[in-house]
C-alpha cells in the first residue's frame, strides 16, 4: 500500500534520500519531476501520490500528472500532455487538467511554466545576438610557443637590425639633405675602393679622382683658411687621394656651418683624423710618406691638432 | 647513455674498477645484512670489470648512485679532453695550412636550415608586380588615400587594454579609439566605411590581458587575425624616451620573404602614412622572424654616418597570424586566404611560412 506519510518519514529527514542535496541553509531536491526544487513534503514526487509538473523538451512544455490510480504501474505512472505554445492557452490547459487538485500544485505548475517560457525567449534572443566563441588552448602547445618566440626574439637581433637597416637608408640617401653625413658615407666608401686599387694599381684612380677633388674644392671658401693653406690643398690635391681631400672640405664646410654643437665637430675632426690614419695605415706601399707630409701639414693648417691622441686609440 | 664508447675510456673504466675493488668489497661487507640483493649483481660486475669489458656496459646498469654518478664524471671527463684534443689539432692544421685551410665552418641556425619556400618573392617578379598593383592596397600605394584607423577592443575592456589601445593610437597617426559597447563588427563595418576609415584594429581581451589582433582594411581588404603575446606598455620600458611626437614614424618591414608575407607586409605598411616625416626621427619596426612578428617603436639619432642610437618609447608586442580573410570581417562565411594549422605546420621545426 502506498503510504505518503510514512515515506516522506522515511526519506524526508531521518533516512537517506538519493535525490536530496543539503547545504548549510536548504535541502534541494534533484528529482526531475519535482516541481519546486525544493525538499519539502508537498514537493516531494516520491512522498505525494497525487502530482503535477511541467517540464521542457527541446522547447516544448509538458504537463505530467501522477495518480494514486497508477502507483502500482511505474511505466504508466505519469501522464504526459503536451502545452500549446501559446501562453493562455497553455495556462488554460493547465487549469483544465488540474481541475479540482489541491490549490498548491496547481500554483506551483503555473509558476514553473511561466519560468520556463521566460527562459526560453532569452535564449532564443541570445541566438539572435553576437555569440562568444570559446576557443579550448592547449596548454603544450601555448608553452611551447612561448618558448619558440622567446628563441625567436633573441635570433632575432632585433636593434642590430634596426640600426642596420636605418644606416643603410641613410647610405641610400633617403633621408634626402637633413643630414650632413651622407657625403662621408659615399666618400669613405669611395675612398675605402681607392686604397684597395691603390695597392693594386698606381696614379690612374688618383687622377680620375683628382678631377672629382679639384670640382669639389672649389666650394671650400672657409674663414679659417689662408692663402698659404690653399696652395697646401692644391699641393696635397697632387700627392693625396682626393677623396680625402673631399672629406676634408666637406668636413670643414660642415663644421664652418654647424658651429652649434662642439661634439660633432670633434666627432667629424676624430674621423677626420681617423680616416686619414686609416688611409696611411691602408695604402700600404703607396703613400705614408704622403700621408705624413699631408698630415703634418694639416696640423698647421686647423685647429683640431689638439684632438689628434683621442682618435689614435680609436683608430687602433 | 651511448653504447659508442671511445675504446679509450673503457681501459680507464677498468682501471677504476679495479681500484675501486677494495672500497666495494667493505661497503658490501658492510651491507651485508641490509642489502643481500646488491652483492650478488655486484660481484659478476666486479668479475666482468676485472677482466675485460663486455660491449654492451654501459655507467647506468651500476645501481648504487654514488658509483654509478662517480663513473659518469670520470666518462664526461674523458669526453671533454678527447674534444679538446680533437680541437688542438684542428687549430694546429689550421695554422699549419694558412692561407690555404678550408673555410671555417658556419654554425646551423633555422633560419640557415629553413626549408626552402616555394612561395618565396622574387623581387623582380612581375606577376607579383602586377598583383600589387591592383590589389585591394594599390588605392594606398599609388597615394590616393590616406590612412585613417579605427582602434577598439572587444567587449568590456579592462584598464591594461584600455591603455594599450591608447598607446597604439599614439604610434599609428591618425587613430581613433572607440569604445565597443557591445556593437556588433558586421554592422560598424559598413559606418566605418562611410567616414572614410581606411582601417579597423579590434583588439581582442582575455583575462585582462590583450590577446588577439583582428586588423581588417576596409573598404572590402584583407583581414587579418593575430595573436598578441608579450605586451609591454610604455611604462613597463626600461631606458624609454620621451612620449612619442605627432610625427608620422617610417616604418621598417623585415624579412617579410613569401608571398604570404609580403601581403602581411604591405597590410601593415598601409598602416602609416606614404610620406614619414625624418624630422621626427621616429621609426616603427615590424621584424618577422621564424612566424613571430616584432613590433617596436623607436626614436633614432645619427651620432655619425656609421653609428645610430636608438631609443625605444612606445609599446611593444609580438603578433603571431592565425588567418588571413579575403573579405572584410565575417569569420562565418569569409573566404580564408590562409588559416594557421597547428598539426601540419608545427610538424617541421624548419619550416615556416611568412
Amino acid at each position: 500500500m502506498q503510504c505518503d506519510d510514512v515515506i516522506w518519514d522515511i526519506i524526508g529527514n531521518k533516512q537517506f534520500c538519493s535525490f536530496k542535496v543539503k547545504t548549510k541553509s536548504q535541502s534541494f531536491c534533484r528529482n526531475e519531476y519535482n516541481i519546486t526544487g525544493l525538499c519539502n513534503r508537498s514537493s516531494c514526487p516520491l512522498s505525494n501520490s497525487q502530482y503535477a509538473t511541467i517540464r521542457e523538451e527541446k522547447g516544448q512544455c509538458f504537463l505530467y500528472m501522477k495518480v494514486i490510480e497508477r502507483a502500482a504501474f511505474p511505466a504508466r505512472m505519469w501522464e504526459k500532455v503536451k502545452l500549446s505554445r501559446n501562453y493562455e492557452k497553455a495556462l488554460e490547459q493547465i487549469d483544465e487538467s488540474l481541475i479540482y487538485w489541491p490549490r498548491f500544485l496547481r500554483h506551483k505548475c503555473k509558476q514553473r511554466f511561466t519560468k520556463i517560457t521566460q527562459y526560453l525567449i532569452r535564449m532564443r534572443k541570445l541566438v539572435l545576438k553576437r555569440q562568444r566563441k570559446l576557443v579550448p588552448l592547449s596548454r603544450k602547445v601555448e608553452r611551447r610557443e612561448k618558448r619558440k618566440e622567446e628563441k625567436a626574439l633573441i635570433a632575432a637581433q632585433l636593434d642590430n637590425a634596426i640600426e642596420k637597416e636605418l644606416l643603410e637608408r641613410l647610405k641610400q640617401g633617403t633621408y634626402g639633405d637633413i643630414y650632413n653625413f651622407p657625403v662621408h658615407a659615399f666618400d669613405k666608401a669611395l675612398e675605402q675602393q681607392d686604397e684597395e686599387s691603390e695597392e693594386e694599381e698606381e696614379g690612374e684612380d688618383e687622377e680620375e679622382e683628382d678631377d672629382e677633388g679639384v670640382g669639389k674644392s672649389e666650394f671650400v671658401a672657409e674663414e679659417e683658411l689662408e692663402e698659404s693653406d690653399l696652395s697646401d690643398f692644391e699641393e696635397m690635391n697632387k700627392l693625396k687621394t682626393s677623396s680625402d681631400e673631399e672629406e676634408q672640405d666637406d668636413e670643414e664646410e660642415s663644421s664652418g656651418e654647424e658651429e652649434e654643437e662642439e661634439e660633432e665637430e670633434e666627432e667629424e675632426d676624430e674621423m677626420k683624423v681617423e680616416t686619414k690614419t686609416k688611409a696611411t695605415s691602408k695604402s700600404k706601399g703607396k703613400s705614408p710618406a704622403n700621408g705624413s707630409t699631408a698630415r703634418k701639414k694639416r696640423a698647421y693648417v686647423e685647429i683640431e691638432y689638439e684632438t689628434e691622441p683621442a682618435p689614435k686609440s680609436r683608430a687602433t | 647513455m651511448d653504447i659508442t664508447e671511445v675504446p679509450v675510456s673503457n681501459d680507464n673504466k677498468g682501471k677504476k674498477n679495479e681500484y675501486k675493488k677494495p672500497k666495494n668489497k667493505s661497503v658490501t661487507k658492510e651491507r651485508n645484512a641490509v642489502e643481500p640483493k646488491l652483492e650478488p649483481k655486484l660481484e659478476p660486475k666486479l668479475e666482468a670489470s676485472e677482466t675485460a669489458f663486455p660491449p654492451t656496459f654501459s655507467v647506468s646498469e651500476i645501481k648504487n648512485k654514488q658509483r654509478r654518478h662517480h663513473m659518469f664524471m670520470k666518462f664526461k671527463q674523458e669526453k671533454s679532453k678527447l674534444k679538446l684534443q680533437v680541437k688542438k689539432k684542428k687549430k694546429k692544421e689550421r695554422e699549419a695550412l694558412g692561407d690555404k685551410a678550408p673555410p671555417k665552418e658556419v654554425p646551423k641556425t633555422i633560419e640557415n636550415q629553413r626549408v626552402y619556400d616555394e612561395t618565396t618573392v622574387d623581387p623582380e617578379d612581375e606577376e607579383i608586380a602586377f598583383d600589387e598593383g591592383t590589389d585591394e592596397f594599390s588605392a594606398y600605394f599609388n597615394g590616393l588615400t590616406n590612412p585613417k584607423v579605427l582602434i577598439t577592443t572587444s567587449d568590456r575592456p579592462r584598464g591594461r587594454t584600455v591603455r594599450f589601445c591608447e598607446q597604439l593610437a599614439t604610434v599609428v597617426p591618425n587613430a581613433h579609439v572607440y569604445y565597443r559597447r557591445g556593437l556588433a563588427l558586421k554592422k560598424i563595418i559598413p559606418q566605418c566605411v562611410a567616414r572614410n576609415f581606411t582601417y579597423l584594429m579590434v583588439i581582442n581581451e582575455d583575462r585582462k590581458m590583450p590577446n588577439g589582433l583582428v586588423l581588417c582594411h576596409l573598404p572590402d581588404g584583407p583581414t587579418a587575425h593575430f595573436k598578441i603575446s608579450s605586451v609591454r606598455l610604455r611604462k613597463e620600458m626600461k631606458r624609454r624616451g620621451k612620449d612619442p611626437t605627432e610625427h608620422s614614424p617610417e616604418v621598417i618591414l623585415n624579412n617579410f620573404t613569401t608571398r604570404l608575407g609580403h601581403s602581411i607586409g604591405r597590410l601593415f605598411a598601409a598602416l602609416f602614412p606614404q610620406d614619414p616625416q625624418f624630422v621626427g626621427r621616429q621609426v616603427a619596426t615590424f621584424h618577422n622572424q621564424r612566424d613571430f612578428i616584432f613590433f617596436r617603436f623607436h626614436r633614432y639619432i645619427f651620432k655619425n654616418e656609421k653609428k645610430v642610437g636608438i631609443q625605444e618609447l612606445g609599446p611593444r608586442f609580438t603578433l603571431k597570424l592565425r588567418s588571413l580573410q579575403k573579405g572584410t570581417f565575417d569569420s562565418k562565411f569569409g573566404e580564408y586566404e590562409w588559416v594557421l594549422k597547428r598539426h601540419e605546420m608545427d610538424a617541421c621545426r624548419r619550416k615556416f611560412q611568412i
